[in-house]
């Protein structure tokens, strides 16, 4: 592995008595995308908000391009690329002006921005809206257009909070692809998230917290190899049959979680577990056998569901 | 596509001496940012902030002047009214000027923007945002000075060459009010702490030896008005253009001196304590 561009030790945030990160270490690889995947509150941002030298740490080290964020907080922020949770742009500049500004920000000279802009305005499919409002844009459109001015000063690292909440399937896949191509470019990505696909889509390696401290950590598949099986089975009995048929089903399965509106049954061949089921005598409203996913990792790790 | 022979501008942050961290010699940008966000939006702020004190002086000082006729000023000389009141005009238009710039236009930045959020990601320090958003206040504190200086030389007012050094003072003036004015507005959190703001900059602007000398008050209030900041203005401003010079000059420069320091002080620190936690 490629020295650490970003390495954490028992990085701990406290606001008052309260432990928002606890004792989190990681280390991340220069050109890797990693991820967060955490529910709400879980400590996420307040990581990459350390991370990203804008919020001090309690305790633990840290250490981003081989510098202290304590003290090298310019230096620091002078590489990173910053798409927070809730965008932030200018709504008194129009949106080309928003890139050439937030440039000059880094120090750059007008002579490269001027290019710069035009050619990240095409990279977010924004070309058309140059001279428009940024209250006029729609929500995947400054979305892309926040990605776009993180990527003014030609970052190492870019540090994505939570890139597509709230924007519909679509618009989703066209930034997946725009930050795959960052990716293969060799910039490092650190995203979080809390879309099981997003994280199966974009991270290399990623780490699952929960009330501020890590869960697990591996590749997605390894994460599902280890804590899940190949296969799980989606049985609804309707609310009120859920119970009986689950203690019945315990025998065909490694493992069964009952959830309020359904059962899941892992087991390692979905069709044979069904199959099994079916003989069993019990009759499911609806069944579906699909592959697992990180979803079922984190059910596994804690016990509940990521999106409540 | 060749990319790899024009190689990007990388940021590159120079370590200043003073406040490394929070310091990356970037203002200027802050102030651009400034001036193309005021020129699009606010700009009729802008431009009837400049007409106020002279209209003021036109009523005032012309008008009412003309019954008052001429000022006892200390050292036994008489100056006409107009050319008495319209320096300590100029203090107040570099006072309001500076205070609007960095305490109403502030105040909606921090609480209900996040304009300084997105400017602290990047690899600028908090002072430079601080020092940026009073360099703006001083610009347009300057421009003002100018245009009513220029009113007053063709009026006749100026009574002494040393009325040029007024610009200075006058920019110097609206930095010690933009810094404490940002500095106090940092830790406001609601409109009725502001209305405060308002509260103080009427009575200092009308009592400050503005329309007439302080010896018409009592000893008490004369003490309680010299520790206000607008007098030092007004008597510094007053002084230069009448060329009444004393080394009482000094005090008043050094006031402001003091003021500046600390309110680049608290701003500094209470802006990265709000975005930098
Ligand atoms: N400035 C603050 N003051 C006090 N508590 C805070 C502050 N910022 C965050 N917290 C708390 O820290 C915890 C973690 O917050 P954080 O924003 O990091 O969560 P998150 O994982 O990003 O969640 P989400 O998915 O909702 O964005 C939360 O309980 C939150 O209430
Ligand atoms: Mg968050």
């Amino acid at each position: 592995m490629p020295a650490p561009v970003i390495s954490a030790t028992e990085l701990t945030k406290k606001y008052k008595d309260f432990a928002a990160v606890d004792g989190i270490s990681f280390e991340i690889a220069s050109g890797e995308s990693f991820g967060f995947l955490g529910p709400n509150g879980a400590g996420k941002s307040t990581t990459m908000r350390m991370i990203g030298a804008v919020s001090t740490r309690t305790a633990g080290d840290l250490s981003v391009i081989g510098l202290d964020p304590n003290q090298y907080g310019p230096e620091i922020r002078s590489q990173l690329g910053v798409v927070p949770q809730e965008d932030n742009l200018d709504t008194e500049l129009k949106v080309r002006d928003n890139l050439i500004v937030y440039g000059r920000y880094f120090g750059l000279p007008h002579s490269y921005l001027g290019p710069k802009a035009d050619e990240l305005l095409e990279f977010a499919q924004l070309t058309e809206k140059a001279k428009a409002r940024v209250d006029d844009l729609s929500g995947g459109m400054k979305r892309r257009l926040t990605i776009a001015r993180a990527l003014i000063n030609n970052p190492r690292i870019m540090m994505l909070d939570e890139p597509t909440t709230g924007l519909d399937p679509q618009a989703r896949h066209i930034l997946w692809d725009r930050l795959f191509r960052l990716k293969e470019r060799g910039t490092t990505l650190v995203l979080t998230t809390h879309y099981m696909d997003e994280a199966e889509q974009l991270c290399d390696r990623l780490v699952v917290i929960d009330k501020g401290t890590i869960m697990a950590e591996g590749s997605p598949a390894s994460l599902i190899k280890q804590y899940s099986t190949r296969e799980v089975v989606e049985l609804r009995f309707g609310s009120d049959r859920n119970a009986a048929a689950a203690t019945k089903l315990e025998s065909l399965a490694e493992r069964i979680e009952v959830l309020p509106d359904r059962i899941l049954v892992y087991s390692d061949n979905g069709d044979a577990a069904l199959q099994k089921a079916h003989e069993l005598g019990l009759n499911p409203l609806t069944s579906l056998v699909r592959r697992s996913s990180l979803e079922d990792v984190f059910l596994r790790l804690t016990g509940r569901s990521l999106i409540e | 596509m060749t990319t790899t022979t024009d190689a990007p501008p990388v940021p590159h942050v120079n370590r200043p001496f003073l406040l490394p961290s929070l310091y990356a010699g970037n203002a200027r940008s802050v102030m651009e940012r400034g001036v193309l966000a005021t020129a699009k939006t606010n700009w009729l702020i802008v431009v009837s902030g400049f007409f106020e004190p002279v209209f003021y002086l036109l009523a005032m000082g012309i008008g009412l002047g003309s019954y008052i006729g001429a000022i006892q000023v200390p050292g036994g000389h008489s100056i006409p009214y107009a050319a008495y009141i319209a320096p300590a005009l100029l203090a107040v238009a570099a006072m309001n000027g500076a205070v609007f710039d960095s305490t109403w236009n502030v105040f909606f930045k921090m609480n209900f923007g996040k304009l300084y959020d997105g400017m602290l990601a990047t690899s600028l320090g908090p002072f430079d945002v601080a020092l940026g958003e009073i360099m703006l206040a001083l610009a347009r504190g300057f421009v003002y000075a100018c245009g009513f200086m220029i009113v007053m030389q063709v009026l006749g007012l100026n009574l002494a060459w040393t009325a040029i050094l007024a610009l200075p003072a006058v920019v110097l003036i609206a930095f010690a009010f933009a810094s404490f004015g940002m500095g106090i507005t940092s830790y406001m959190k609601t409109f009725q702490q502001m209305d405060w703001i308002n509260f103080i900059m009427l009575p200092m602007f009308l009592l400050s030896a503005t329309f007439y000398p302080l010896s018409v008050y009592p000893d008490w209030m004369q003490w309680a008005i010299q520790a206000m900041p607008l007098w030092h203005g007004v008597e510094l401003v007053r002084s230069l253009t009448t060329g009444l010079v004393t080394s009482a000059l000094l005090w008043h420069v050094l006031y402001f001196a003091v003021m500046v320091l600390v309110g680049m002080t608290l701003t500094t620190r209470r802006l990265k304590s709000l975005f930098l936690d």
